[in-house]
């Protein structure tokens, strides 16, 4: 499967340069950019780790690229996302949220139903990859 | 016209001596009246019966909608009436449109209940609305003081917190209604739903008059929609979710069908209009308390909204539902086959999602409007609208929509999931467009084309609706239209 998280998912992979285009989009608005990674790609996984803070100064998208890149060379197993941050009142929360890298095979997920009483179902989803432990998930 | 004298507010004993007064003298017209800060504002088009006077018109609305009876009755004298008097205090005749004035209307808040949407309408749009000496009346906008406006919960979830829940930024939601509406069985109509959802959709929708039929019970119909979902859901690693229809005929089913939905996982409900505004407010309560978003489909609301001189305006009705607490609001596509010029539904819009409205006439916006930090409510685009258009939704409704595509995804020819990934793909390629500083609205079709070399169903998409459009003369636009600026 292809994770469909983000809002470029159903385009191709991103090269450095769609990633700059974007980036700069949400600098000029002056929304902080920051750079993500995780190897649990669950849609309710909401915090996935930090590569530095936003970049709350930052003017040029060619340093989100750079960063981008440098996580790449420690996690470039892993998922990676942009987000940029908008602190404006009435917002204060994530105005973009794209994908830039992924593991090379994405096993998706398992659905997990426990049936109850009358016909109702509790639903879980598990992503296949996260039976194993942190770090070793998609090695 | 009556003489100056006969329009002025008497005083003293005759003020109250038994028999009829003009509404007028009666001291419902005030035209020096300066409206308090947390005063509510009404305007009202009003069309007089031939040889009534406008003044003596608006001072009658006035009258009708907060304290007056036909007669004289002493028994204002036991009350502070003078403040408990609604005051017409400005009449301005409506551009071009013979016989129709625009009447200023001002109410203390002491005369309305806190947070109830009931207790506001059954002054300001009741009796009023069936009073002779009125050929008709519409109730345009109104200005809800922030004082009034804290009484209210307003929307339940909101635009910021719904984009949380749901992990999803930076383009617009979509959605598609199950098609047909009725006839579907449970098993059937989560096939649709599943289909849909896998093929890049956000949300399905039940319709209005989805309830629980004959050919399916709602039990049936969530349990299989909530198989649907959450398949969905696995296959794209993404939150999904189907606005699972609870209108009932009594308050006690809603709860056990919203309960029932909960249970099962759904992040969201949905209502009708028709349900009325305390069942409304109730359900926006039960939203807010269970973390499940509020879906309203506006069904009805033409009956009253659609026409220009009689009934209520739609911008009323959204910024009533804004105070009533639902998170998603149906508000026109301007493209698609339903009611809606591009400078109304901009008004329209602004309502549902700023954090102030200012004054703008060219959008039907009369007032300036302070949210006081209610929630932001969701427009939902619907009815008519297809992947060919993408550059003109997002142009003219922005990017905290949820555009919804039923027959434009059902309708696909290779099938549901096709349909729902072409519309996702051209929304995802015309964002991305803008993002990158194209001229996406002029070079929209140029974009689709380019972004349909790598996507069969959006090529299927686009060579079946190329040429449907819904151009007609909308029966309910501004008034007022801006003067060009004259440049050197």
């Amino acid at each position: 499967m292809r994770l469909r998280q983000g809002q470029f998912s159903y385009l191709g992979d991103f090269t450095d340069e769609d990633i700059r285009v974007q980036a700069q989009y949400a600098i000029d608005r002056g929304w902080a950019v920051s750079v993500e990674y995780t190897d649990d790609p669950h849609p309710r996984n909401t915090y996935w780790e930090m590569w530095g803070h936003p970049m709350f100064e930052n003017p040029d998208a060619a340093a989100v690229v750079f960063e981008v890149n440098e996580c790449r060379k420690e996690n470039g197993d892993k998922y990676i996302r942009v987000i940029a941050f908008d602190a404006s009142p009435g917002w204060e929360s994530i105005r973009m949220s794209f994908i830039v890298n992924r593991p090379k095979s994405e096993p998706g997920f398992r659905v997990v139903r426990q049936e109850g009483e009358g016909r109702a179902i509790h639903y879980t989803i598990e992503s296949y990859a996260c039976a194993r432990p942190e770090g070793e998930r998609y090695t | 016209m009556n003489k100056p004298d006969d329009m002025k507010t008497m005083t003293g004993a005759k003020r109250y001596s038994a028999g009829v007064l003009k509404y007028a003298q009666m001291g419902y017209w005030e035209p020096d009246y300066e409206p308090k800060d947390t005063d509510i504002i009404a305007l009202f088009r009003i069309t007089p019966q031939d040889g009534v006077d406008v003044v003596e018109a608006a001072a009658a609305v006035a009258g009708e909608s907060s304290t007056a009876t036909w007669t004289v009755v002493w028994t204002d004298r036991l009350t502070a009436c003078e403040k408990y008097r609604a005051k017409a205090y400005r009449v301005d005749p409506v551009p071009n449109s013979e016989g129709e004035y625009f009447a200023y209307i001002a109410y203390d808040l002491d005369l309305f209940e806190p947070g109830s949407i009931a207790n506001l309408t059954a002054s300001i749009i009741g009796n009023v609305f069936g009073f002779k000496p009125l050929k008709a009346l519409r109730l345009e906008d109104m200005r809800l003081s922030p004082a009034y406006i804290k009484t209210f919960q307003g929307p339940a979830t909101g635009i910021v917190v719904e984009r949380e829940r749901l992990n999803c930024y930076g383009r617009p939601l979509l959605g598609a209604t199950v098609k047909p509406k009725l006839g579907l069985s449970g098993r059937n109509y989560g096939r649709v739903v599943y289909e849909a959802l896998k093929g890049g959709l956000d949300f399905t929708k039940d319709d209005e008059n989805i309830n629980s039929q004959p050919f399916m019970h709602w039990r049936d119909r969530f349990l299989y929609c909530m198989e649907a979902v959450t398949r969905a859901s696995a296959a794209t690693g993404e939150v999904k979710g189907t606005y699972l229809n609870v209108t009932a005929g009594t308050m006690e089913e809603m709860y056990e069908r919203a309960d029932f939905a909960k249970s099962l996982g759904s992040v969201i409900v949905m209502i009708d209009l028709v349900i009325g505004y305390t069942a409304i407010q109730s359900m926006a309560k039960w939203a807010r308390d269970n973390d499940v978003i509020l879906h309203l489909h506006r069904a009805g609301h033409s009956t009253y909204t659609r026409q220009r001189s009689h009934g209520v305006s739609f911008r009323v009705i959204a910024k009533w539902m804004r105070l009533a607490g639902v998170d998603h609001l149906h508000a026109g596509t301007v493209v698609g086959k339903l009611e809606g010029d591009p400078a109304t539904t901009k008004g329209y819009y602004d309502i549902f999602r700023e954090e102030r409205n200012e004054m703008a006439l060219e959008n039907g916006i009369f007032f300036d409007q302070d949210w006081a930090s209610l929630n932001k409510m969701m427009p939902v685009a619907s009815g008519g609208i297809h992947a060919g258009q993408m550059h003109q939704l997002i142009h003219y409704l922005g990017e905290d929509v949820v555009l919804q595509f039923g027959g434009g995804t059902i309708g696909h020819p290779h099938g549901i999931a096709s349909g729902a990934t072409a519309n996702r793909v051209a929304l995802e390629a015309m964002i991305y467009a803008r993002n990158s500083g194209r001229d996406y609205f002029n070079e929209g079709p140029d974009i689709l084309r380019e972004a349909a070399k790598t996507c069969t169903p959006l090529e299927q998409a686009l060579e079946t609706w190329k040429d449907v459009t819904f151009d007609y003369t909308s029966t309910d636009s501004p008034d007022y239209v801006p003067t060009p600026q004259v440049t050197a």
